[in-house]
């Protein structure tokens, strides 16, 4: 049988799919359908650290293949996080990413120090939400700004570091390039498009905070060019998300340069997509004879 | 088993309105743990958010829900024909939890009106049953709540049929003999009913509506205003918390 198995900056995963933050929370509501473990990873809901209650609603609009979230970091703080949610994912059978969120520099070296005293596998920093009136997109929309960031909370992070790109940039391979040189250990993309939709008969915004994030299907091909591009540019693993929606994206994402990848928005639409994705990957790779999963990787041919 | 994911069978489709059709669902294991006021998170052929549907009964190991057309997904909905397989996740949400012995009085507002009819039935004849409506065209589930056996009122806005004006006014009138209100309708509608239960001192039970994306409780997309005790306000959701809230706690 072919190896699902993938190796993420020093990190063992038994299979490249992992579940995107925001979409799974903390795990408990999928959990209750399957075990987790089919999952390789889990990155964890946004985690600040201070307690956030979020953006007023509506939080949701959908779009064409898609949809927008302006659901704002709501999240109960680090210390919940790591008091309470953590210890029911460690049981889980899965490697646990913690994604980290702030308003300024100084939040986000905090959070991180914090979480290296923790038992998570793994921090994704989260530089790229588009939600939040400070901070989040704020330090991941220019090449400087990344680099600035990441060099910040390197020597606060005892974790293999990964950063969370945003698509919202003039020039993604730049970004990661900034990413890679200050200290990741592995970069993540894309977050959210940030879009908006507004009602005609009363012409204001669908989303109360105006503008969302879109994602889903729509976004898939934009995620898959910018992978592409992301992978010639850096030696660092890439972990692809954007729009996966079944084993073929799945394929295609990992033909395009990902190590792994990440799936949120599918579970919405059919929970059980972790589970069909796994078993359809399997045999893609069984049936063009790769014994390992890794042999996909970055294998498109221009 | 909480919850769970289904292809179930479209036994039967039957259109109430122009604009609002019943679909009795086949899935016996999900009708059974089913509760007053729960709902269904149905998905939409073609359509990345599933939309979320009150229960409106439990029949037959059916699980049977009442929607309107609202726009491009429930007009992709209504349009599955008869044997068709239907997607849905259920039962989701927090009901209404009715102590026994408690005399309720259940309150419906247009498209409102399908969940309490579960609820009042679970309640029985000494329950009472206001339904509203905007017009006579609009009236729907008459003759499944008469059988019910219960006080039963229905208004419409105009008088065009039953009662003319507001729940409000027959609930004014029959609020001291009965001990809680549960509604689910139209926001200014549950406002109202909401003063009124406060004016009165009763309890008050409201089903809430949220734009939804993953209807379990990860996503955090259907938040709904909730005052602190100090004043303050937090986010609860509608998929997990709610969609059923008490009254007094909902920031309006």
């Amino acid at each position: 049988m072919s190896d699902l198995s993938v190796k993420i900056a020093g990190v063992e995963f038994d299979n490249p799919i992992i579940a995107a933050s925001g979409t799974i929370g903390f795990g408990h509501e999928y959990g209750e359908l399957y075990p987790l473990s089919v999952f390789g990873g889990i990155s964890c809901k946004g985690t600040t650290l201070k307690e956030r209650p979020g953006n007023p609603p509506p939080r949701i609009a959908e779009t064409p293949m898609g949809m927008l979230n302006a659901v704002g970091l709501q999240n109960p703080g680090v210390e919940h996080f790591i008091n309470v949610e953590l210890p029911y994912l460690r049981k889980q059978g899965t490697v646990v990413i913690a994604n980290a969120a702030g308003s300024t520099q100084e939040d986000y070296c905090r959070i991180a120090e914090r979480l290296s005293d923790s038992d998570v596998d793994m921090i994704e920093l989260n530089i790229s939400c588009p939600n939040v009136k400070e901070g989040g997109a704020q330090f991941g929309t220019s090449p400087e700004s990344v680099e600035k960031i990441t060099a910040a909370v390197r020597p606060f992070c005892k974790k293999p570091l990964i950063i969370k790109l945003s698509p919202n940039v003039a020039d993604i391979a730049e970004v990661a390039r900034a990413a890679e040189s200050a200290g990741a250990d592995a970069v993540s993309l894309i977050n959210t498009l940030t879009g908006m939709r507004i009602d005609i008969e009363s012409r204001r915004p669908i989303i109360k905070n105006v503008t969302g994030g879109m994602s889903g299907p729509a976004v898939f091909p934009v995620a898959v060019r910018m992978v592409w591009q992301v992978k010639k540019a850096v030696k660092i693993p890439v972990i692809g998300l954007g729009g996966i929606s079944n084993w073929q994206d799945a394929v295609e994402m990992m033909i395009a340069g990902a190590d792994a990848i990440q799936i949120g928005t599918i579970l919405f639409t059919d929970p059980y997509a972790p589970v069909k994705i796994k078993e359809g990957l399997l045999g893609y790779l069984e049936t063009h004879g790769y014994s390992s999963v890794t042999e996909l990787t970055g294998t498109v041919e221009v | 088993m909480k919850f769970d994911v289904q292809d179930c069978r479209l036994v039967s489709k039957k259109q109430l309105t122009p604009t609002i059709f019943s679909f009795m669902l086949e899935a016996p294991e999900l009708a059974e743990i089913t509760l007053p006021g729960q709902f269904a998170h149905i998905l939409v052929p073609g359509k990345t958010l599933r939309r979320p549907i009150s229960v409106c009964d439990v029949e037959n190991g059916c699980i049977r829900i009442v929607f309107e057309i609202r726009g491009e997904g429930t007009r992709i909905l209504a349009e599955l024909e008869e044997g068709s397989t239907v997607n849905m996740i259920a039962p989701l949400g927090k009901g209404f939890e009715i102590p026994e012995g408690k005399k309720v009085i259940f309150i419906g507002g247009g498209i409102g009106v399908p969940p309490m009819l579960y609820s009042a039935k679970k309640a029985g004849s000494s329950c009472a049953v206001i339904n509203g409506f905007r017009d006579k065209s609009a009236v729907i589930l008459t003759e499944d709540f008469r059988k019910i056996g219960c006080r039963f009122v229905e208004t419409t806005d105009n008088g065009s049929y039953g009662v003319h004006g507001f729940v409000t006014g027959p609930l004014e009138e029959m609020i001291e003999e009965y001990d809680m209100i549960c509604a689910c309708g139209p926001t200014p509608m549950l406002k109202n009913i909401a003063a009124a239960a406060k004016n009165h001192g009763k309890e008050c039970f409201v089903s809430l509506e949220q734009r939804m994306a993953c209807g379990v409780g990860a996503c955090l997309g259907c938040a709904v205003g909730i005052r602190r005790d100090d004043g303050s306000v937090t986010y609860k959701h509608v998929c997990k918390d709610g969609p059923v809230f008490r009254a007094e706690e909902v920031a309006w």
